[in-house]
């Protein structure tokens, strides 16, 4: 005779297991129970994520066919390759969650599903990708680096081989803006003017303060997020500043100095309006990433379809389910693969 | 993606002729280009990664091509459209991904069935031919996977698909003049190869080819010759517009 019901023992069970997985380090598997909220905040994260992979190709895109030499321009059409590898990846890390790739496009083009907001500036100089490439990529490993220890299995995974590239992103970011410092007067005026652009910026990729970020403490007890906001950030700002002063570009903060207590810079107010309107759609490019996005699904949903029916009528034994929705990946020859970077071997 | 400088394993023999030279290294410097105008907007994720693959080994080879005969970056940003030597399939705009593909399909059957006879001599575009025909087999073995589908697919992707090589046909002539450079490959040869190879995926496709003319009545195919299509014109003032802003810069 009980006077639980065996569900709420089950579930008090499940979650006392889960629990100390999450407590041991342990990875969490898709196949292992896990609460709703944790896989709610999981989808959240990774979708937006990978919408960021995806709307993040627009601005460097915008520079593959003017690069100005068929070095950068190979560089460039790796990297914006590669975040078209990384939109795969983490889609793929979001269907173990049990949610796929189109039901997600659906919610990014319906505008119910957020990407980063740093893709909302415009690349308006060829400098902007070396600065997108320097500091962009730059916060994001920084962001991204602590997510391979993430407690949920697929997920750590996509970022080890995420963050892999994102550093040799964030290197041909600063080997570009460190050609034009030492470039001509204009270059390095083209320089400096793009790192002025996207500093501000990139300090925002981590989010609002610690005080005023609405899901952090509980995605810290889930070991999904491993450090505040504001720890990321300081710990972004302490690289980037020696590096500017190696490139032999400033940074746009006139309270930037050395901080001998804490053993940190200090940096001045961001500007949080500024965040949080670009964030409710008024930044420079919302609607345009937006909007080709959009157009880019639309104009190729003839071709998705045709590789159903395609699929459909050649498959060996029907299923149920029909044809695949998406065609076999073509990817990599044996020759240049989509982690092959022009540079890593020359 | 092969440096410019090491463009082989093994050595080449004899001196490397400039026109096939240029001819080679800007058809696959042109269509690189092109390929690179998806970025973004291809119609599938796997699509992103695919056109761009098959970009970069493009750029590659022109890199490797361009450099045999002088400075990479003075020939594909200093020189001027009449100077070009790229046929003029490989810069007619993308239009919709039928147009690509069926572009695609034309230009890699060719560059396969071309790269493929110049691998087996001994001729100075052997070495690179060797390497980049694997490449190559690659970007047919896609555009022939995408014309099936399209082909076979639905009646919109099917019609899409007739009209786009219906419209580059009259680009395919070109494809098997002589070039300079290049004797000892023999234009009909190279032209019945490729017609069995496309004409077979074309039926495999539930399409057939095209049978209206193989060039037009007044350039009749002039790239070889730097006589280009007036989209071609742009494209370069896009490519070329930073590097020429800035004479001398390195970058
Ligand atoms: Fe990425
Ligand atoms: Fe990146």
């Amino acid at each position: 005779m009980t006077t639980t019901a065996p569900e709420t023992v089950d579930r008090a069970a499940l979650e006392a297991v889960f629990d100390a997985a999450v407590a041991a380090d342990e990875r969490i598997e898709p196949r292992d129970w896990m609460p709703d909220a944790y896989r709610t905040t999981l989808i959240r994260q990774i979708a937006q994520h990978a919408h960021s992979e995806i709307i993040g190709m627009q601005p460097e895109a915008n520079w593959i066919t003017r690069a100005p030499s068929l070095r950068r321009k190979a560089i460039l059409m790796a990297k914006v390759q590669d975040e078209a590898g990384h939109g795969l990846y983490l889609y793929s890390a979001a269907e173990t969650l049990g949610v796929g790739r189109d039901e997600l496009l659906d919610k990014l083009h319906a505008g119910r599903q957020r990407y980063s907001s740093i893709f909302n500036y415009p690349t308006l100089t060829w400098a902007d990708v070396g600065a997108i490439g320097w500091l962009v990529d730059g916060a994001a490993i920084t962001n991204q680096v602590p997510l391979c220890r993430c407690s949920y299995g697929p997920y750590a995974r996509a970022m080890i081989r995420v963050c892999k590239e994102e550093s040799f992103h964030q290197r041909q970011g600063y080997e570009l803006l460190l050609a034009l410092s030492r470039g001509t007067e204009a270059q390095h005026a083209m320089a400096q003017d793009a790192v002025d652009r996207w500093w501000w910026p990139s300090l925002m990729m981590f989010g609002p303060p610690d005080g005023e970020s609405p899901h952090s403490a509980q995605s810290m007890a889930w070991k999904i997020k491993r450090h505040s906001n504001d720890e990321l950030r300081r710990r972004f700002v302490d690289i980037c500043v020696p590096q500017a002063e190696s490139l032999g570009l400033t940074l746009p903060d006139p309270d930037l100095r050395w901080n001998e207590e804490t053993g940190h810079y200090d940096f001045g107010p961001i500007d949080w309006d500024e965040f949080n309107e670009v964030l409710r759609g008024n930044g420079p490019c919302n609607e345009q990433r937006l909007a080709r996005r959009r157009e880019a699904h639309e104009e190729g949903a003839w071709v998705r379809e045709a590789a159903a029916a395609y699929a459909a009528k050649h498959a060996p034994a029907p299923g149920p389910g029909g044809g695949t929705p998406h065609p076999t990946p073509e990817r990599g020859t044996a020759a240049s693969g989509p982690t092959e970077h022009p540079e890593a071997m020359a | 993606m092969t440096p410019a400088t090491t463009p082989t394993t093994r050595a080449s023999a004899g001196p490397v002729p400039v026109p096939a030279a240029l001819a080679l290294g800007d058809d696959a410097l042109v269509l690189a280009h092109r390929l690179g105008e998806w970025a973004g907007s291809a119609p599938v994720l796997e699509e992103e990664v695919a056109l761009a693959n098959i970009a970069l080994d493009l750029l590659g080879q022109a890199r490797t091509l361009l450099s045999l005969v002088g400075d990479e970056d003075e020939l594909a940003y200093l020189r001027e459209e009449r100077a070009f030597r790229n046929v003029q399939l490989v810069e007619r705009p993308n239009g919709d991904f039928a147009h690509t593909i069926a572009r695609q399909l034309y230009f890699s059957a060719y560059q396969y069935l071309l790269y493929a006879r110049l691998a087996e001599g001994d001729g100075p575009f052997a070495p690179l031919a060797a390497k980049a025909v694997k490449e190559v087999a690659y970007h047919l073995d896609h555009a022939e996977h995408w014309t099936l589908r399209l082909g076979d697919g639905t009646p919109e992707s099917h019609e899409r698909m007739r009209r786009a090589l219906d419209a580059l046909w009259r680009y395919t002539d070109e494809l098997f003049r002589p070039v300079e450079g290049l004797d000892g490959v023999d234009p009909a040869a190279l032209r019945e190869a490729w017609t069995d190879r496309v004409g077979g995926t074309l039926r495999q496709a539930t399409l057939e080819l095209p049978t209206g003319p193989a060039s037009d009545a007044w350039t009749a195919g002039g790239g070889r010759q730097g006589v280009h299509t007036e989209p071609f014109g742009r494209m370069l003032a896009e490519m070329q517009h930073l590097h020429r802003s800035h004479p001398g810069a390195s970058w």
